[in-house]
């Protein structure tokens, strides 16, 4: 890979990726694709959420899957962290605790591309937090 | 936390949800005096004297979600721990700064760790204002802004491999530059 100083290299390798490249599906219509959020509080953070929500960036990537990854606060599941939260196009959002590599690409091959449940979930009548 | 990084990812969601439009981190190295300090600043809601109080305390948070509130508290005790102080100010309306001081030698002050995976994630997630990221060690400065990043990337995925790639690249390529204690 080619060094990459400043921000007019950076412009180049999307200049050059341009082609392939997808704009932000967030901008466009967020309810068209999925929807991943990591719980990021100090609680998520201290059990590792970092690693998870960068492992959950790179595995949808591989897989060509179109996803927004975010962040989001603490759902109040501290006791599960890391947690991530799912909303599939369309559907209702779910919300996985003690999420690790082997979980995510459980979520993504089970529930993300075929839609079914897996082990995990926290059961409740879930709302997404606005903070 | 284990890492200065961590710290930060945590502290700049309070300034997230404070709807801060200018969030700046500065983290400034200094063999001489042996300091290490890190300043979050943000223009967001700030606090009043009473909630500006309560919120070193571990048993006070503004969340509904649940009952303690620990993000400050770790990081003043961890700057505490590695021969640093900690201070935090806050006028309503105008923002809140943030400074934890460290000793650089000391050997619990926590490692940097890899702020060019947390930036990402950072402006990955937080689109709605400017952040801003600045490292000054005695060999240079480096400095990058998410409002940078927009300019030069426009509306194409912080997703896709090339640009992710990219932008850890570029992070981490001019810390090295600079020499930044780890």
């Amino acid at each position: 890979m080619t060094k990459i100083k400043s921000l007019a290299d950076l412009r180049k390798i999307k200049e050059e990726a341009q082609s392939r490249i997808k704009l932000r599906e967030n901008s466009t219509n967020p309810d068209q694709v999925v929807q991943v959020k990591v719980g990021m509080a100090t609680c998520g953070i201290a059990s590792g959420a970092k690693e998870i929500m960068k492992y959950f960036v790179e595995e949808l990537e591989q897989e060509a899957i179109d996803a927004v990854v975010t962040q989001t606060g603490c759902m109040g599941y501290c006791y599960a962290e890391p947690t991530v939260e799912v909303k599939l196009p369309g559907k209702e959002p779910l919300v996985f605790g003690h999420v690790n590599k082997e979980k995510v690409h459980e979520i993504i091959d089970k529930y993300i591309k075929r839609g079914e449940l897996v082990d995990g979930i926290i059961p409740v009548s879930f709302k997404t937090i606005d903070d | 936390m284990k890492t200065l990084s961590e710290h930060i990812l945590d502290i700049v969601q309070n300034s997230v949800s404070a709807k801060a439009t200018l969030i700046e981190i500065i983290v400034e190295e200094d063999k001489i005096t042996d300091l290490y300090s890190l300043i979050i600043r943000d223009n967001g809601c700030g606090m009043s004297k009473e909630t500006l109080a309560k919120a070193i305390n571990p048993f006070f948070t503004s969340r509904t979600t649940r009952k303690v509130g620990l993000g400050i508290p770790l990081l003043k005790h961890n700057a505490e721990a590695a021969g640093g102080s900690f201070s935090l100010e806050s006028e309503i309306n105008v923002g809140t700064v943030l400074t934890a001081r460290f000793q650089l030698s000391n050997i619990d002050r926590p490692p940097l760790g890899d702020i060019w995976e947390t930036l990402y994630l950072m402006f990955l997630s937080y689109t709605v204002g400017n952040l801003v990221y600045h490292h000054k060690t005695e060999k240079g400065g480096f400095q990058l802004s998410s409002d940078e990043l927009k300019e030069v990337l426009g509306d194409v995925s912080y997703q896709q491999k090339e640009i992710r790639e990219g932008i850890l690249e570029l992070i981490r390529s001019n810390l090295e530059e600079i020499e930044v204690t780890k």
